[in-house]
């Protein structure tokens, strides 16, 4: 049998003319429901008005004075967004733009996902010879799909070499797939995550003058290759306007990440295994630092405090072991507990953390701007109707003094635990 | 060059200092990363330190190098240029000739171009180990610093790189000390002539003071009207997290520390 839906146009009439005889039988048939009206047995009419009527596609409740209720299985065959996009295949692309995005944490960050955007503007330029997008990744990565950034073709290295803070190593990489594809323009991200350096260390060595800092590309017939950029220069104070060279460093909003399509995202492999080159530079690895001598503006994970903390040095002790940035809000700064320095919110600092702990805050509108750009948030609070817990990914409601000790139970077992297996 | 245990107590240092230009007023100053450069080279114990500059000589940018000067030296090399001169042959000679054991630079320089490449071009091209955005030297033992790299979110990683070696210096270096004018007025420059070799390229592009950036707009792509609604309609804060009422406290924390296992943040 067909999926396809089969009108009988006899039924449909017979649907839509109240007075046949065989009305309220083809209604059940095809309504695939409770009949909105029956005989009643004083001879009349009843009329269940909550039994008119569907569920459309987007949840709403439709109406269909016609008749027949098409659609009526409901609002759950609604397909995810992500699989109504067109996938895109490119299998024979006129030329490569390759891009390094930062992945940091193992994730497409805003700003690789808006190189992509970008490369992606170049590369579909023209429709009669697209180009691919080559994505050029190193270390294990979390993305679920690589394809919804716009990537056509994945070099993946993964191998040992190329870990940790290995420029020349990932460098030599690089160098071998300029040898294989020769991509058209290398784009790496100007950030600090690592982009910065391996593109500037990517172009001395390819003796290309890049152009960096640059947060706008536009085409223009008389460049060279066909693009002008405006790009950044003197700490920031210059728009310097040039023709886009081979290899560009580009700033976050660059261009429009690519929304409406998938890609295909290919395996690539490079033909040789890499070269296990000698590094002149050694990586000791990462330096434990102390929480409290970090910034507040650049903390990671920070535990805050509010008017709902009791006990103090408990809650010190707490940051101690969970290794988290102390905050505060308002109320506990003006009541002295802790230094102004360390408040949360629009009159203090605006925090970027990725995790963040608010233990006995209510959520002043102030103290939530602040906290704007934290992806998680978790709430200790008293108060079940408190704004924070509205703004939290957990929120647990209660004493927070015993559930900040409980905590600190916690996790002192759990590296108990790991000390004794080790 | 190999690195002899003899010249620990020698190391010799050179900083490469450039006319930086105040954010506000945009007058020539000591560059910021630059001064940081030559504070860290000051914190080295038994290290000859030796600026370098390379570039124009006029009176606002003289005036912006007795500022490194005041740092407590005596003199400053400088290698005259014209102006928008590309300075990397003039540089590249000089620290060839004079092969000190650890070149400092900034990350990128506060006027010109601003990209950033001198001390890749320069490691390059000496064939020298490049280490960026450090943000201290812990030790530098027989040849061989063990450097500390700053990384974003104020983390550190250690590194450990073998002589002569170029370094850049990242924001989180030390405050650089004030410049004293006593010894800022006292200091002489000692003036060569250098290769000068002009940069075309730069001269044929066009540069404007930066304008503002666009804002982004947030665009709202949705299929169908009840969408396009509830997201112009929906609060800024959605209330979709997980609430946890009447749990003991035990359990609570043990959600909490699933939560904080799962973002990586316990160390």
């Amino acid at each position: 049998m067909s999926d396809l839906p089969r009108r009988d146009p006899r039924q449909e009439w017979i649907a839509r003319n109240r007075l046949h005889p065989r009305h309220a039988e083809v209604l059940q048939e095809m309504g695939r429901g409770a009949a909105s009206e029956w005989w009643g047995p004083g001879g009349l009419v009843r009329r269940n008005p909550h039994a008119v009527g569907f569920v459309g596609p987007n949840g709403v409740k439709r109406i269909d004075r016609s008749g027949t209720q098409q659609g009526a299985c409901g609002g759950g065959t609604a397909t995810p967004i992500a699989e109504r996009k067109p996938l895109v295949e490119i299998d024979a692309p006129a030329f490569m733009i390759a891009v390094v995005p930062d992945m940091a944490g193992g994730r497409l960050s805003g700003h690789d996902r808006d190189l992509f955007g970008l490369a992606r503007q170049l590369a579909d330029a023209d429709p009669a010879a697209r180009g691919a997008v080559v994505a050029v990744i190193f270390g294990p990565h979390k993305e679920a799909d690589v394809g919804e950034a716009g990537i056509d073709r994945l070099l993946h290295l993964d191998s040992p070499e190329v870990a940790g803070y290995a420029p020349e190593a990932r460098l030599g990489a690089l160098i071998m797939a300029e040898e294989t594809w020769s991509p058209r323009h290398w784009l790496l991200p100007d950030s600090k995550l690592g982009g910065g350096e391996l593109g500037r260390r990517l172009a001395v060595r390819l003796g290309e003058r890049p152009a960096t800092g640059v947060w706008q590309v536009e085409a223009d017939a008389e460049a060279a290759t066909g693009w002008h950029c405006t790009a950044r220069g003197a700490a920031g104070s210059l728009d310097i306007r040039r023709p886009l060279p081979r290899i560009a460093l580009a700033l976050a909003e660059c261009a429009e990440p690519v929304s409406e399509t998938r890609h295909a995202a290919v395996e690539l492999a490079l033909p040789q295994p890499l070269p296990s080159t000698l590094s002149r530079i050694q990586d000791l690895g990462q330096v434990s630092v102390d929480p409290s001598g970090v910034a507040l503006s650049e903390a990671e994970f920070i535990l805050s405090a509010g008017n709902g903390v009791k006990d103090w040095q408990g809650f010190h002790h707490a940051a101690e072991v969970l290794g988290a940035t102390e905050g505060a809000s308002r109320v506990a700064v003006d009541d002295g507990f802790m230094a102004r320095d360390r408040q949360v919110g629009a009159t203090g600092t605006w925090v970027t953390a990725r995790v963040y702990v608010a233990v006995g805050i209510s959520g002043a509108i102030q103290h939530l701007q602040g906290i704007q750009t934290c992806d998680k948030v978790v709430a200790i609070n008293m108060d079940p109707g408190c704004d924070m817990i509205k703004r939290a990914d957990l929120a647990v409601i209660g004493d927070s003094t015993q559930i900040l000790e409980a905590l600190v139970t916690l996790v002192a077992q759990a590296r108990e635990e790991k000390r004794d297996a080790a | 060059m190999q690195p002899e245990s003899a010249m620990t107590p020698g190391l010799e240092v050179t900083v490469l200092v450039s006319v930086g230009r105040h954010p506000l007023t945009g007058r020539a100053r000591r560059a910021d990363q630059d001064a940081r450069g030559v504070e860290l080279a000051r914190s080295l114990a038994d290290a000859q330190v030796r600026l370098l500059h390379a570039g124009m000589r006029d009176e606002s940018s003289e005036a912006a190098l007795r500022g490194y000067l005041g740092m407590g030296f005596t003199e400053l090399s400088l290698l005259e240029q014209s102006e928008g001169a590309d300075v990397l042959p003039a540089l590249a000679e000089a620290l060839d000739a004079a092969s000190p054991h650890l070149v400092i630079t900034g990350e990128r320089a506060e006027r010109g171009e601003g990209s950033g490449l001198l001390p890749y071009l320069l490691a390059e091209r000496l064939g020298w180990p490049l280490v960026s955005g450090l943000a201290a030297v812990e030790s530098v033992e027989d040849g061989v610093a063990t450097l500390l790299q700053a990384l974003p979110r104020g983390q550190r990683r250690r590194l450990k790189v073998r002589l002569p070696v170029i370094v850049t210096v990242d924001d989180a270096a030390p405050a650089p000390r004030q410049s004293a004018y006593g010894p800022a007025r006292r200091g002489a420059f000692e003036a060569t002539a250098g290769p000068v070799s002009a940069d075309d390229e730069w001269a044929s592009w066009h540069v404007q003071p930066a304008r503002p950036r666009p804002k982004r707009l947030k665009i709202v792509k949705a299929a169908s009207a009840r969408d396009r609604f509830k997201a112009a309609a929906a609060k800024a804060e959605g209330g979709s997290g997980q609430v946890l009422t009447d749990v003991t406290p035990t359990q609570g924390a043990e959600a909490i520390l699933t939560l904080l296992r799962e973002e990586d943040v316990l160390r």
